[in-house]
């Protein structure tokens, strides 16, 4: 499954501006954009890809449990993110990276979380309203649903737009979220990363159809978007969530991109996939025909490599506090199970703190 | 005798399966072409084609709903659940529906469905990758549930679970995938259900399941360095439970500890521990003593140590019952 004819395109894979009936009613949004909101984009999808790598190091080198990259992705997360309005909400899966960053997250939450150092890790209040990672496919679904639901029910002005993959969308969780999305028209977008592979499982088998056809049959408007083309995800993802926000109900969005790394650090995707197929994909870098874009804007050297700099300072600056870290503390295992006291696990608790005293200086 | 890892082994008893009977179907997420994200079923799909071994879409309520159909139907699905943490979406279909429906049936049917559930810690992964949820479902009547320690019994008991008339539960420790042991390719040893003795000893029973018991026998070197002789006992069966093994240990040590990685509330080892004070009472010298993961979430892989007993935690728990 790739392009169709129904898939939205503002900005082609040569970086050039693309005008037709698809694009026609969301080129002005881009146009009302002015250079320094442009680069902007561009500086996040550049300094997300070097962080991206410096994680995958890490990982080897044996910092981190695991990693999750979102080499590919970066078109649809940037544009996207860029689309909320501070008052949003944003219910990410696992790989919205650049996302969180865009919202106000310090990334190392992400390096500590994935290190082992916490399950979360994060206080979204304070994280522009960018929830926790959920690593359950499909479970932010209805977390996301409800809390627009609450939204709606207090007529305030917001939105909620929930991220998703491909291999989720065969979960039950997210029809159901689709199912009270629709009933209570509450203001979300449902913002689908297509990016073709669920682990080693193609999105053919999770879908006959193209998947923005799905949301149709709960009610629910759905377009496609060429999601390695940022303006697109700006420009529609804008539309859906104002559209959402002033009470015309949920909106889902398909972004057709591609994972064009393994799943994760644990994965080899050599095992069930083909090198055209990548190919294909790397043909259609969200980055380089942005920066095509740039440049025939007028976008000089300078800024480049001024983006490049900022790219290796937060390589640096993350590989750094990743060395920096130390173990969290054995009481953090009985911290915040409850947020009442419980007797069982204070008792649990106590015993382990003087289990752990019982060895102090046995070992010398 | 071969010597195989415990995936490699399961592989083997799911390949014997597979060509034993044109029924048996492999179902999952990443089990055909990958051959599963431990490689548990490498080279299955090649070999027995992808009417044989079905790469599911992701949706384990789907895979463990459909395998019930299909089991109407004659087949005698295995289903694979990806990690511990994700047999969740699954729950209703395995608890209210696969438990129930030959009760419902009223004998006229039967659910030979096996559920492979890789379960456990000591492989430092994220959230959801380390639990062990085994007693949720040795509570739930009409369900089997039984977990290998050892490549030997890994290769036999899966294929016991596929021939079983009834859905059963097959807890694989995954931290134990890449561990060789021997196997009898021709000796089956102890049926699916038998409790076993794995180490003779004295002084205090140790009993314990999956990844566990490794832990119990190095607790158990230790203790003999120590001059205290100890017993071990591969549970094996979760549910039924066969007490036999333990009653006649705890006759001769008159010591009982029971360990596990689980939460301890409510858990096998209770109910082992409850069994024993029942039945062995006038044999106990102490109380029968659990050792278990604590009553939290699993927490952040960096504290797996903490959470997890280790041979440490066995022998606190083994001094404390010699103190009696
Ligand atoms: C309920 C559940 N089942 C299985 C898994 C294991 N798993 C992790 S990621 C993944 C594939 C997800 O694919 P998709 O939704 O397309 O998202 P992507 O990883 O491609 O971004 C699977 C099967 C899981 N995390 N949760
Ligand atoms: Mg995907």
């Amino acid at each position: 499954m790739s392009y169709t004819e129904a898939t939205v395109q503002l900005l082609s894979p040569q970086g050039t501006l693309v005008e037709n009936d698809l694009s026609a009613p969301y080129l002005p949004l881009i146009e009302k954009l002015d250079d320094a909101a442009l680069k902007d984009f561009h500086r996040h999808m550049v300094v997300i890809r070097r962080f991206d790598i410096e994680a995958g190091n890490l990982q080897r080198q044996g910092q981190l449990a695991l990693w999750i990259p979102s080499l590919g992705q970066e078109g649809a997360q940037v544009g996207s993110a860029f689309a909320a309005r501070p008052q949003d909400h944003i219910f990410p899966a696992y790989r919205e990276h650049v996302v969180g960053r865009i919202r106000g997250l310090d990334v190392m939450k992400i390096i500590e979380m994935l290190r082992g150092q916490s399950h979360g890790g994060w206080i979204p209040a304070e994280t522009g309203n960018f929830h926790l990672y959920t690593l359950v496919i499909g479970s932010q679904s209805l977390h996301a649903t409800g809390y627009a639901m609450g939204q709606k029910f207090e007529g305030a002005d917001e939105a909620t737009m929930v991220y998703f993959g491909d291999g989720a969308t065969s979960q039950g969780d997210v029809s159901e979220a689709l199912v009270f999305g629709a009933s209570y028209q509450a203001p979300i977008v449902y913002f689908l990363q297509n990016n073709h592979w669920a682990i080693s499982v193609p999105v053919d088998r999770q879908s006959r159809t193209p998947l923005y056809l799905r949301p149709s049959g709960f009610g629910i408007p759905g377009v496609q978007i060429d999601g390695n083309d940022v303006l697109a995800a700006y420009a529609v993802t804008t539309a859906n969530l104002d559209a959402a926000r002033s009470g015309q109900g949920p909106r889902f969005i398909e972004a057709l991109t591609y994972r064009m790394g393994a799943h994760t650090s644990s994965d080899d995707p050599t095992k069930y996939r083909e090198r055209e197929e990548e190919q294909f994909w790397s043909e259609r870098d969200p980055i380089a025909r942005f920066e095509t874009y740039l440049k025939s804007k007028g976008a000089d050297d300078a800024f480049f490599s001024e983006v490049a700099a900022e790219a290796e300072d937060l390589a640096a600056d993350i590989r750094a506090r990743t060395f920096a870290l130390e173990a969290p503390p054995a009481s953090k295992v009985f911290a915040n199970v409850y947020t009442d006291p419980h007797p069982g696990v204070d008792a649990e608790a106590a015993w382990q703190a003087a289990y752990e005293a019982s060895f102090d200086g046995e070992s010398a | 005798m071969t010597e195989l890892t415990m995936a490699k082994a399961i592989n083997a008893g799911l390949r014997a399966a597979l060509a034993a009977d044109e029924k048996v179907l492999l179902m999952g997420e990443d089990i055909g072409t990958l051959g599963g994200v431990f490689r548990v079923t490498e080279g299955l799909k090649a070999e027995f084609g992808e009417g044989r071994v079905l790469d599911t879409p992701l949706a384990e309520s789907g895979i463990v709903g459909t395998a019930i159909g299909l089991a109407m139907r004659g087949y005698r699905p295995v289903c694979e659940v990806q990690f511990d943490g994700f047999i969740y979406p699954g729950f209703d279909q395995i608890t209210s529906q696969l438990a129930k429906l030959t009760y419902r049936h009223e004998g006229s049917q039967s659910f030979p469905v096996v559920i492979r559930v890789p379960y456990g810690g000591h492989i430092g992964a994220v959230e959801h990758h380390q639990e062990s949820p085994e007693a949720y479902f040795a509570h739930t009547a009409g369900l089997r549930s039984i977990s290998p320690a050892t490549p030997h019994d890994a290769y036999w008991m899966i294929q016991d679970a596929i021939a079983s008339n009834d859905p059963v539960m097959y807890f694989e420790p995954k931290s134990r995938y890449q561990r060789r042991g021997e196997v009898d390719l021709e000796n089956r040893g102890a049926a699916m259900h038998e409790s076993r003795v794995v180490r003779e000893g004295t002084e205090v029973t140790l009993v314990g399941h999956g990844a566990m018991v490794a832990v119990l026998l190095q607790a158990a070197d230790i203790a003999a360095e120590e001059g205290t002789s100890v017993e071990v006992i591969d549970l094996r069966s979760l549910s039924p439970i066969d007490y036999e093994p333990i009653l006649a240990s705890v006759q001769k040590t008159g010591r009982l500890v029971v360990a596990q990685e689980a939460p301890g509330n409510v858990s096998v080892g209770s109910e082992v521990a409850a069994t024993i004070a029942e039945r062995a009472f006038y044999s106990l010298e102490a109380p029968v003593l659990r050792v278990s993961g604590y009553d939290t979430p699993f927490p952040p892989a960096k504290l797996e140590g903490v959470y997890l007993p280790d041979a440490d935690r066995v022998l606190e728990a083994v001094d404390r019952s010699l103190a009696y």
